[in-house]
């Protein structure tokens, strides 16, 4: 009886959750307990600890930006010459640090950027006011755009042939056509420069973990916590450390960015056949020619993918860095966004988009790209790109002076479109939302009433009425079933930090987001992933649209949902669904198509009919799959609830750290609050991770 | 018989000495706590596995000895313990007469650079290098000019018969190709010493036979040191001056294939010599009587000592008398009975 009971899952989780449901209704919220009333924004005081357990880690953020200041500001101090105050002033080390890096992140974004859209620092850099003054040859434009775009699109055709050559074309033309050209260059040299050193320190801290068991150990859980904390709240550190502007809106990128670069090196390395390393070392290699010259060509794929990723990720913190002084489209957006002007924030959406999707193509067709070798190639053929570069180069600016006599006075077609002058059709897409909201203003108001006083409100009382007690047994529980004694101990250290703080009734409010969103997402994600999976041709499409999904920006997918549903939480919860519903989509379908075909031939040779063979073949394999999928869906849905909270009032833990950004001494409460979002996502993904990766072996498929 | 002789009069070129490779998480602190001796059941009861198990032999100039074993037999582990590519427990290696293990990191590069050459089984070719720059890459590893690398990889083409394909990439090559290409790069520094690891496994049968006939053709004119490991007996038989057949990290038997066939140490030996045509394996000098040197008794007919016994049976055995043997230089060494003949074809029970 009692072994039968222990083998049974699924009898375990229900008298688990018997167990919680008992525990909710034996421990009640105790009578005028109000959620966060406390200072910051934290949990009321509870003398019942069932209920609610004390802040013993109260004074963590406050302890963290005390430190954090003493170290920048205090620690070692050393004088420094300053030539402004022409006098030595006193400055600590890391401070002097700090600001070094900062020159030089900013002097390599200020030389791309002057080379595209025109400026003369780097010059004065190399040279000096006087010089400039003195040759009025030297304050260069910036190249035209069509010089530009001409280059990209040669990049392109040699990269992934006509359809991403016309591509690229179309999309640039669009930019530079919609008056967008000069906001659009400066993010992509901010990109330009966050990506490349994302890969250095990427692929470095790759082979670091690589050659070290010890490095690869130390780093493993900080990367999973750096890819799991809300973006905004590496804000706040690189606005201590590195004060407002482009530099630190890239180094908050580069910290975003680094870490798939530093998984995928790691992965490629060590998926490189152990027979070419030994051939490698049988042919004499040194430890770094074996590195350079064998294992990381060997690895190229993988981390080729893990550049893309970072151009992505690098991408995805455009808007969010311009809240500590980016520059350049996403700071555009931001600001359209918050006058609430939906026409011109769709259109500069769109031009991200654009950017997103042709920077992916290309570095992906880059990865995909077979090297190929001709050694006879005549002189022309070698040198061909150079040559069309060259003429394109003379072609573009050559136009952009015919076009100063075109087009006199007026705005010069062929050189650069200012900012806001060119095209725009914002008016009538402004007149179009507005007559789209007047006419369903009145059924949406109905359907958003009847949403959250039916459905949202009730769950969130549920989430928040629960007791400590009966979240820890809930998912210590869990835990315990799924992973034996270990997962429950991490998953309960997990939750235990987040109990002590301040914020865990905030933390349930973040979960409920959270859960209301998986529920959608991750059903509708399924759903149309097993409908996809159904048929060749359906299944192509909707990877294609999963492909096309991912590369935009999160921060798009809030503006098509304030333009039907205004500042609410509904419009949070309108944007996380088709963001969070892409990893169910695709894994689904991943999951489904990959079941093997032998035993699709042995199922259709015993008979099963469509039906059958779905759910008592197909299904049960891809179970696993579809899991992880789920759980990538959690990880989106965490990501933007957090960011949700810039269109909504969501009195979760987003929104605390969106109010740290604006206060100089938030950095301890975005830090750590920061860490909280992290602990939920990653005690969320040690179950369900563990769960399919014990199915998985089960079912021989790892 | 008389190989091994001269075996033993050269200096060896690869020499072992009670090799062990024992793999297991606590065998570094057993090996401290023995002093050394190791105690094969003891460390076995303490989860310990052996990868090789004292292994002791000789491997002199010119001579090719082919390990054979099945999987998990312990014969690649052999094998990349003497090229120190996994190190070894207890033991010791020398190569030319220096002391391998004592070797620091930068004698191991040198050593690989001049001395070795390692075929794979997977071919283990750099996918993003062309057939020539793969050939050429040990070469330009060593430091050697562009120019220099490409016109001996270019010989090492010619020799490989890969002509024509110098500017191809490994995944545009068949198998066999790729082969080719794995043994010409092995081959570019001039090794004395030459690894092959199961070289011919991945090949379909057809293309592994024009393979071995290809590596028979180079062994002929290079005249290597050469250590080959396969799984496959026939290959053994077929190509090795001497052959060690391993089975769970034990050496079981090491002889000339003429003496394996004819005599099995073991019952596990056995089962690979009881299904092998011995007609196919044999040769003349194996099988002849030695003492049989008067001209009267037999006939005009000479064979020589080298022949496989397949190919001469049928001209033996319609000879009247017995057929003298003579060795390379003409000189009678023995005869061959027509009855040894019928027995090597007809006779079940050994010797």
């Amino acid at each position: 009886m009692i072994k039968s009971f222990t083998q049974s899952k699924l009898q375990q989780f229900a008298l688990l959750f018997i167990v919680f449901l008992a525990l909710c209704w034996l421990v009640q919220k105790p009578e005028g307990y109000k959620y966060f009333v406390s200072a910051g924004g934290g949990n009321e005081e509870s003398s019942n600890w069932l209920w609610r357990l004390p802040a013993l880690l109260a004074w963590l953020p406050a302890w963290l930006a005390d430190s954090i200041n003493f170290v920048m500001f205090d620690w070692i101090t050393i004088d420094v010459y300053n030539e402004l105050l022409e006098d030595d002033e006193e400055i600590s080390v890391v401070k002097e640090f700090t600001r070094s890096v900062s020159w030089a992140v900013l002097f390599f974004i200020q030389t791309i950027r002057e080379l595209l859209v025109g400026g003369i620092k780097t010059i004065v850099t190399f040279t000096s006011w006087g010089f400039i003054n003195e040759n009025p040859w030297a304050r260069l434009p910036g190249l035209p755009w069509t010089v530009v775009t001409g280059a990209a699109v040669l990049l392109g055709y040699n990269l992934g042939g006509r359809f991403l050559a016309i591509l690229v074309g179309c999309a640039l033309t669009y930019i530079a056509l919609f008056g967008q050209w000069e906001p659009a260059m400066k993010t992509v040299s901010l990109v330009l420069v966050a990506a490349s050193v994302s890969v250095v320190f990427g692929l470095f801290l790759g082979i670091a973990a690589y050659r070290s068991k010890a490095f690869e150990a130390f780093i493993t859980p900080i990367l999973g916590v750096a890819q799991t904390m809300p973006q905004f709240s590496y804000l706040i550190p690189m606005f201590v450390l590195f004060g407002l502007g482009d530099h630190a809106g890239a180094l908050a990128t580069i910290v975003f960015a680094t870490p798939p670069m530093v998984r995928l090196t790691l992965l490629g390395l060590k998926s490189v056949s152990p027979e070419v390393v030994e051939a490698g070392l049988m042919s004499g290699c040194t430890r770094r020619q074996l590195m350079f010259r064998v294992m990381l060509p060997t690895a190229r794929k993988n981390i080729l993918i893990g550049v893309n990723q970072v151009i992505m990720g690098c991408l995805a913190m455009v808007v969010i860095a311009s809240l500590i002084g980016a520059t350049g489209i996403g700071d555009d957006l931001l600001k359209a966004l918050n006058g609430l002007k939906l026409g011109k924030a769709f259109e500069l959406g769109v031009c991200i988009v654009l950017i997103a999707i042709t920077l992916d193509k290309l570095s992906l067709a880059w990865a995909n790209k077979p090297i190929d070798y001709f050694a006879d190639l005549s002189f022309s053929e070698r040198h061909r790109n150079k040559f069309i570069l060259l003429a394109i180069l003379i072609g573009g600016v050559l136009l952009a002076f015919i076009g100063r006599y075109i087009f006199g006075d007026g705005i010069n077609y062929f050189f650069i479109i200012e900012t806001n002058k060119g095209i725009s059709a914002d008016k009538i897409l402004d007149a179009g939302i507005d007559w789209f909201v007047t006419v369903l203003f009145e059924p949406l108001e109905v359907f958003k009433a009847w949403v959250f006083v039916d459905v949202l409100e009730p769950v969130r009382a549920a989430f928040r009425g629960m007791p400590v007690i009966a979240t820890f047994v809930l998912v210590m529980g869990i835990g315990y079933i799924v992973g034996g004694i270990r997962s429950a101990l991490v998953v309960g250290g997990y939750l235990l930090f987040i109990a002590l703080s301040a914020w865990w009734d905030r933390a349930l409010t973040t979960a409920y987001f959270v859960a209301i969103a998986l529920v959608i997402a991750g059903s509708l994600g399924a759903l149309i992933g097993i409908l996809s999976a159904q048929n060749e041709r359906a299944t192509k499409v909707t990877l294609i649209v999963c492909d096309t999904l991912q590369t935009f920006p999160s921060f798009i997918y809030l503006i098509p949902a304030i333009m039907l549903f205004q500042v609410s939480n509904i419009a949070v919860l309108i944007a996380i669904t088709p963001y969070a519903m892409i990893p169910a989509m695709r894994y689904t379908i991943e999951g489904l198509r990959n079941v093997s075909p032998a035993l699709l031939d042995a199922g259709a040779m015993s008979g099963v009919n469509r039906m059958q063979r779905l759910l008592s073949i197909e299904l049960p394999l891809a179970f696993p799959h579809i899991v992880l999928g789920i759980n990538q869906t959690v990880m989106f849905a965490l990501m933007m609830v957090i960011i949700g909270a810039m269109i909504g009032s969501t009195a979760d833990l987003g929104e605390l750290i969106l109010g740290s950004l604006s206060d100089t001494k938030g950095i301890g409460n975005g830090i750590i609050l920061g860490l909280c979002v992290a602990f939920i996502g990653l005690a969320i993904d040690h179950i369900l991770n563990t769960w399919a990766k014990a199915r998985k072996d089960a079912l021989g498929l790892a | 018989m008389a190989k091994k002789a001269t075996a033993k009069s050269k200096h060896p070129v690869i020499k072992c000495d009670g090799v062990y490779k024992i793999f297991g998480e606590n065998t570094d602190k057993l090996i401290q706590a023995s002093n050394g001796v190791i105690d094969v059941q003891s460390f076995q009861d303490a989860g310990c596995i052996f990868g090789v198990n004292d292994a002791s032999f000789e491997v002199s100039k010119g001579e090719m000895l082919v390990v054979m074993g099945l999987s998990g037999s312990g014969k690649s582990t052999l094998l990349r313990c003497i090229s120190r590519l996994t190190d070894t427990t207890s033991g010791s290696i020398h190569i030319d007469g220096e002391d391998l293990l004592a070797m620091n990191d930068k004698e191991l590069i040198e050593l690989r650079r001049n001395k070795m050459g390692m075929v794979f089984q997977s071919f283990a070719l750099l996918p993003h290098k062309t057939v020539l720059e793969n050939i050429a890459f040990p070469l330009q590893v060593k430091g050697m000019s562009t120019d220099d690398a490409i016109k001996r990889a270019s010989a090492m083409v010619e020799l490989t018969s890969l002509t024509g394909r110098e500017n191809y990439y490994p995944r545009q090559l068949s198998g066999g190709q790729q082969q080719r290409v794995g043994i010409a790069r092995s081959l570019a520094v001039e090794p004395d010493i030459w690894f092959l690891d199961e070289p011919f496994s991945a090949l379909d049968p057809l293309i592994r036979k024009e393979m071995q006939d290809e590596f028979l053709r180079l062994q002929s004119i290079l005249k290597k040191t050469i250590l080959f490991v396969t799984h496959d007996f026939d290959e053994a038989l077929r190509l090795a001056d001497r052959i060690a057949i391993m089975k769970d990290g034990i050496i079981e038997q090491m002889d000339t294939p003429a003496n394996i066939v004819l005599n099995p140490a073991t019952e596990y030996v056995a089962k690979f010599t009881n299904e092998v045509p011995r007609e196919k394996v044999l040769k003349c000098s194996d099988v002849m009587d030695k003492a049989e040197t008067d001209k009267k008794n037999i006939s005009g007919l000479t064979v020589p000592h080298d022949a496989v016994i397949e190919t001469v049976a049928e001209a033996v055995l319609n000879e009247a008398k017995a057929v003298p043997v003579v060795d390379d230089k003409g000189k009678t060494i023995g005869a061959l009975h027509r009855k040894s003949i019928i027995h090597v074809l007809f006779g079940k029970d050994s010797h």
